[in-house]
């Protein structure tokens, strides 16, 4: 199982910039003046990327603690934190 | 430490949870009477107003909450429990009793939606900082072998404060005809002025209530932090947790939480076409009889553990979503109806809502827009609504084009179609419950007591507001992008859910931490 988690946590650093590849993309490609959607405007992908970076930032720390067996065995009382 | 025999815990329970669920059902009203808000404040055709909109809706669910979190999270833990989230409880309250008292952009021009936009933002923060505070307050009141059940009751909140919030509006809006609900002081505005009602009792009785057991002996002892940002995220041990508690629990149930209660009501009422009052009706039902099941599954967490049942109402979600929304949209098909009551079918006379007129080089084409009110003999029933289009020529010939794709709307389902419906609603607001119930104790069990209200507030908001406050939007992102599949919006909650079902039933583990008191 450890193992498992070591591989995968090189999956997740993989997968965040990914995400925020595919937002940057959906937002390049949807962003359009003559657009009424929410889809259309600029303000809601520059809030949804601004909040999402960090997020995927995230999931890249906890790929790469994963990745070095941080999470092999969890904290059993809040004296081990 | 923390109430070994639960004694005064109704108290406790009551004060928490009543408080938090009025901070939910002023987040909600917001949501659900944004159409009229939008008439009044923010109107069409002005770019600032619109910008104004967009800043409204967006800023406050994604940015504004994690950020409440941070703040009123850091508070909590140096400040106590009971202030902050009383603190949570003026701010919320005071800012929707203000915007309903706004007058709207008619009346006092481009004031009003930056009014509006300012305490939607001022109600944002305080949700991010309420949650926190009720879940950490409960929890570090009851006692060990409870403490899934107690809180659970803080997880019925935001389900009965969407509950409150459609009740209210419906009640208000059946007692009135839709001008005067919709016009700039009337009906929609009652609900913004019930809130502070509502909150002026909670505030009595949270005032009444004393300091989290467990946060008093850490304050007494000289415990507490000093600066709980840094030892949440800032030292690794910590921020480890919190990662896992986002990526492994909260992600996941957010997007559970949403898609059962607010995507499927806009999608019912949207794509299905489902009347107005008719959709509502079915929520309520499916609110209302699904409820219960928080507390049951939080008791059975105190049982067999948190993890399973969590994971096991987000896998049920990744399973089920597509059968149910497909399954909504089937039954709906008005062809069907018709063959199905070919010989019992009334209908009122044709209503020409508008005529376009077009003219052309060689003719000229007149567009009649009506709408007709079909009723069948199983008690269905629904609006077709044409656009015939008439072309004359220049040689005065008349050629008449009948509109073959109708549009159906206000479709009212038969009696034993609208329980299948609320059938449907209850299995996906059962999945919340199981997602959801036993989340607060998982989180407090996660963080130790000095920095607790920060650590599990912020992922607890990502979770719940960005990810599951995401789900429309990606929706229709998915949709403008894949126009022919009408359930291609469901693939976002889906794989969020999936992800977190993988990284939580990998990482996390089963076992409950017996001993929150360090």
């Amino acid at each position: 199982m450890n193992q498992l988690k070591r591989i995968l946590g090189f999956v997740w650093m993989i997968f965040a910039p990914v995400v925020i590849y595919f937002l940057v993309m959906g937002a390049v490609h949807n962003i359009d003046s003559a657009g009424t959607k929410d889809i259309n405007k600029p303000i809601p992908w520059i809030i949804i990327i601004a909040i999402f970076t960090p997020i995927a930032v995230g999931l890249m720390i906890f790929g790469f603690y994963s990745l070095k067996g941080e999470y092999d065995k969890l904290p059993e009382s809040s004296e081990d934190l | 430490m923390a109430n070994p025999d639960g004694k005064g815990i109704g108290k406790v329970i009551f004060s928490s949870s009543l408080g938090t669920l009025i901070e939910w059902y002023d987040f909600y009203i917001f949501g659900m009477l944004a159409k009229t808000i939008s008439v009044q404040f923010f109107p069409e055709g002005n770019e600032t107003a619109a910008l104004l909109s967009t800043l409204a809706i967006f800023a406050a669910g994604f940015l504004v909450r994690p950020f409440g979190a941070l703040v009123f999270g850091r508070l909590g833990d140096m400040i106590g429990r009971k202030s902050t989230f009383l603190l949570t409880l003026v701010l919320m309250g005071g800012s929707t009793f203000l915007i309903g008292l706004i007058p709207g952009y008619r009346s006092i021009g481009m004031a009003a939606p930056l009014l509006v936009l300012l305490l939607r933002l001022v109600q944002g923060l305080a949700l991010g900082g309420e949650y926190g505070g009720a879940a950490t307050y409960v929890a570090e009141h009851s006692p060990v072998n409870k403490r899934g059940y107690y809180t659970s009751w803080i997880q019925t909140t935001a389900t009965l404060g969407l509950f409150v919030a459609l009740g209210v509006i419906m009640m208000v809006k059946s007692n009135m005809s839709d001008a005067s609900f919709t016009s700039e002081w009337g009906g929609w505005r009652y609900p913004f002025w019930i809130s502070i009602l509502l909150v002026g009792v909670s505030i009595y009785i949270r005032l009444k209530m004393s300091e989290s057991p467990l946060y008093s002996k850490l304050k007494k002892e000289g415990k507490t932090s000093i600066n709980p940002l840094k030892e949440s995220f800032g030292h690794k041990a910590n921020f480890k947790m919190v990662l896992l508690a986002l990526f492994g629990a909260v992600m996941g149930q957010g997007v559970i939480w949403y898609t059962g209660q607010f995507y499927a009501q806009s999608f019912l009422e949207n794509t299905v076409k489902i009347e107005f009052m008719q959709n509502r009706e079915i929520l309520l039902w499916g609110i209302g009889l699904a409820t219960p099941f928080f507390l049951v599954f939080g008791a059975l967490s105190d049982k067999i553990g948190r993890k399973w049942i969590m994971l096991i109402g987000m896998l049920l979600g990744v399973i089920f979503y597509r059968p149910i929304f497909s399954t909504f949209i089937k039954d709906t098909n008005v062809k069907e109806w018709m063959q199905v009551n070919a010989a019992d079918i009334k209908t009122d006379a044709r209503a020409v809502v508008k005529l376009d007129t077009i003219q052309n080089t060689n003719n000229r084409s007149i567009v009649s827009h009506s709408s007709q009110q079909y009723s069948l003999g199983d008690g269905s029933g629904y609006v077709e609504n044409r656009a015939d289009t008439s072309i004359v020529g220049t040689d005065g010939l008349l050629t008449v084009h009948a509109d073959s794709k109708p549009a159906y709307t206000n479709k009212i389902l038969s009696a034993s179609l609208k329980w299948k419906f609320i059938f449907l609603i209850w299995a996906m607001i059962l999945f919340v419950t199981m997602a959801y119930a036993p989340i607060a104790a998982f989180l407090v069990e996660l963080f130790p007591t000095k920095i607790r209200y920060t650590s599990m507030s912020l992922p607890y908001h990502i979770g719940n507001g960005v990810f599951g406050g995401l789900v429309p939007f990606i929706a229709t992102l998915l949709s403008a992008s894949f126009v022919n599949d009408p359930l291609v919006g469901l693939w976002y909650p889906i794989g969020v859910a999936a992800l977190c079902f993988v990284i939580g039933a990998l990482y996390l583990t089963n076992k409950i931490d017996k001993n929150i008191n360090d």
